[in-house]
């Protein structure tokens, strides 16, 4: 590390973690794929600072993170709407920003959305765990959760920032309706649970985290009683446990399940999963696949 | 001779394709999954790694366009990241293993101390000395059937049905790296500390995963492995026998397992 070619952590906030594209492919090894949420909101954080896509940015969890950068050069914060100060002045958000050596970035408690993300021109360059510097809180695999007193080292800067004053963004709902194509365990409920997945009103529980985000509202109930056989899932299934109600998995869900999954999240509609606050509404619309051909 | 369904998911939906049962014919259920994922089912669990060996060399061959990971469970294997999920569907539709056994992965000598806190209630369960646990754990050959629960988990078929238990009705909240432990019909090791609720048998130094190793997972889908009870006929051996290409890393020291947060997102338990 040469030159402040750092960033230390002067607040974590209640979560902070170093994000990337994750390490799929490592699913057969009982490895979650992991990776940053809010994949456009972490690319665009990227492109605005000038770093290739697949360089770490830090995601933060609702009450934002405070860094001082070692070197001067280019900041850039995007995701969940948040105030961005830069040695205490405001600075914009969702854009480009020049900050000198030595200046404390910090980024506020989120006004709309959970999870905010903080790129540095260079990126995060932490030691890669299996060909990703992600944070993954299922497994324990990359780096700890940021603490206060961390230094994160960054990496060469690639090129300059993205000539742009501010990018555009889309809006974060207040009621977020996600789209759902059934399978592969559907025929595991009744009829009745496909007609309560695509009308009833769930709210966010305060027991999501990055492996999944759990839904309170009404049950879903079972058609097949037993035991479903441990199988794979992916990123954006709805897997009922017993309990009944939905459980949508994260990019940190664990990579074989043994509860039915009734449906699969639409994959654009992934970000707005993740930028959905505890307590906030959620509905399901149920989509059949396009037609191809 | 009976007829037998195949469902096969063609992108806008499934389609039910039905297949005549001539006696060799293993039939598969094509389910889609989102957008870009398919889980096929098979008829029998030894069937996954046939399947997977199949998946592996269509894949190598340039076939799969886009996907990320094919990822064995019980009864079946998800084909995840695909660009066209419809053209393997079609590919698979008359989908039958080559040969009745499954291609032979590697084989791994796990080394064993048979000194589990459930030593005497497993001795109880099977109506056997404590002494003979060893015996009976040792002396099948198993499978790493799927992988799971923790990177690095292995779900080992191999024990005969008589000796099948269940989990504990009370899980523990700490199981240690490198117990050696049964429920249901399968074997497992735990990689690392973590809550747990099978039967311990025992214990091993191997260590079954470390991401700066290669290969960084001792035990994947379709791999042997034989227990060796190091106490029996002469003690303690020095080093434990895996293949020779790991056999020194994996005599080093145990990496370190940070926490696991509590979870109980229907994952696949162990």
């Amino acid at each position: 590390m040469t030159g402040g070619g750092f960033v230390e952590v002067v607040r974590s906030g209640v979560l902070s973690t170093v994000q990337d594209l994750g390490r799929p492919g490592h699913a057969h090894l009982g490895v979650p794929r992991s990776g940053a949420l809010d994949l456009p909101a972490h690319l665009l954080a990227n492109r605005l600072v000038g770093n290739p896509p697949g360089a770490a940015t830090i995601e933060t969890t609702v009450t934002g993170v405070s860094v001082r950068v070692g070197r001067a050069g280019t900041v850039a914060v995007t995701g969940a709407w948040a105030p961005v100060t830069v040695d205490g002045r405001p600075a914009s958000w969702s854009a480009p920003v020049s900050v000198p050596a030595g200046a404390c970035v910090e980024v506020a408690t989120a006004r709309r959305g959970l999870r905010s993300y903080l790129a540095v021109a260079g990126g995060i360059v932490v030691p890669p765990v299996l060909g990703s510097r992600s944070t993954d809180l299922l497994s324990g695999l990359g780096p700890a959760p940021l603490a206060v007193g961390d230094r994160l080292p960054l990496g060469e800067v690639p090129g300059p920032p993205a000539p742009v004053d501010v990018a555009p963004t889309g809006t974060l709902a207040e009621e977020v309706t996600l789209r759902v194509l059934l399978g592969p365990r559907a025929d595991w409920f009744t009829d009745d649970a496909v007609r309560i997945l695509g009308t009833a009103s769930y709210h966010v529980s305060t027991l999501s985290n990055r492996i999944g985000v759990r839904l309170d509202g009404p049950a879903l109930p079972r058609r097949i009683s037993g035991e479903l056989r441990s199988e794979g899932v992916v990123l954006g299934a709805v897997q009922v446990p017993a309990a009944g109600s939905p459980v949508i998995f994260l990019a940190d869900h664990p990579t074989v399940g043994g509860y039915p999954v009734i449906g699969v999240l639409h994959p654009d509609d992934l970000p707005q999963v993740a930028q959905a606050a505890p307590g906030q509404p959620v509905r399901f619309r149920v989509v059949a696949p396009r037609r191809r051909g | 001779m009976s007829w037998l369904g195949l469902w096969v998911g063609s992108g806008c939906g499934a389609v039910r394709v039905v297949s005549r049962y001539d006696g060799e014919c293993a039939t598969v259920r094509i389910i889609p999954v989102g957008l870009r994922a398919l889980l096929v089912e098979v008829a029998e669990p030894a069937h996954t790694a046939a399947l997977v060996a199949d998946l592996h060399r269509w894949r190598d061959r340039g076939g799969l366009a886009g996907v990320q990971d094919v990822v064995p469970g019980e009864l079946t294997v998800l084909v995840d990241g695909l660009d066209d999920p419809a053209e393997l569907a079609g590919r698979l539709a008359g989908w039958r293993p080559t040969s009745a056994r499954p291609p032979d992965g590697p084989l791994v000598e796990v080394p064993v101390r048979y000194d589990g806190a459930d030593l005497a209630e497993v001795a109880r369960l099977w109506g056997v000395a404590e002494e003979e646990v060893g015996r009976i754990h040792g002396a099948p050959e198993y499978r790493v059937a799927f992988c799971g629960f923790a990177p690095g988990f292995g779900y080992l078929t191999g024990l005969p049905e008589r000796y099948h238990l269940p989990r504990r009705a009370v899980p523990r909240t700490r199981v240690p790296a490198g117990a050696v432990a049964l429920a249901g019909g399968y074997a497992g090791i735990y990689p690392r500390d973590s809550p747990g609720g099978w039967q311990l048998l025992g214990s091993t130094d191997l260590v079954l995963f470390d991401p700066a190793r290669d290969p960084v997972a001792l035990l994947t889908p379709g791999a042997r492995v034989r227990f060796r009870d190091v106490d029996a006929g002469g003690g303690r051996t020095p080093r434990p026998g895996v293949p020779a290409a790991t056999r020194e890393i994996a005599a080093s020291a145990r990496p370190s397992s940070p926490a696991r947060p509590e979870t109980e997102r229907g994952e696949a338990s162990a």
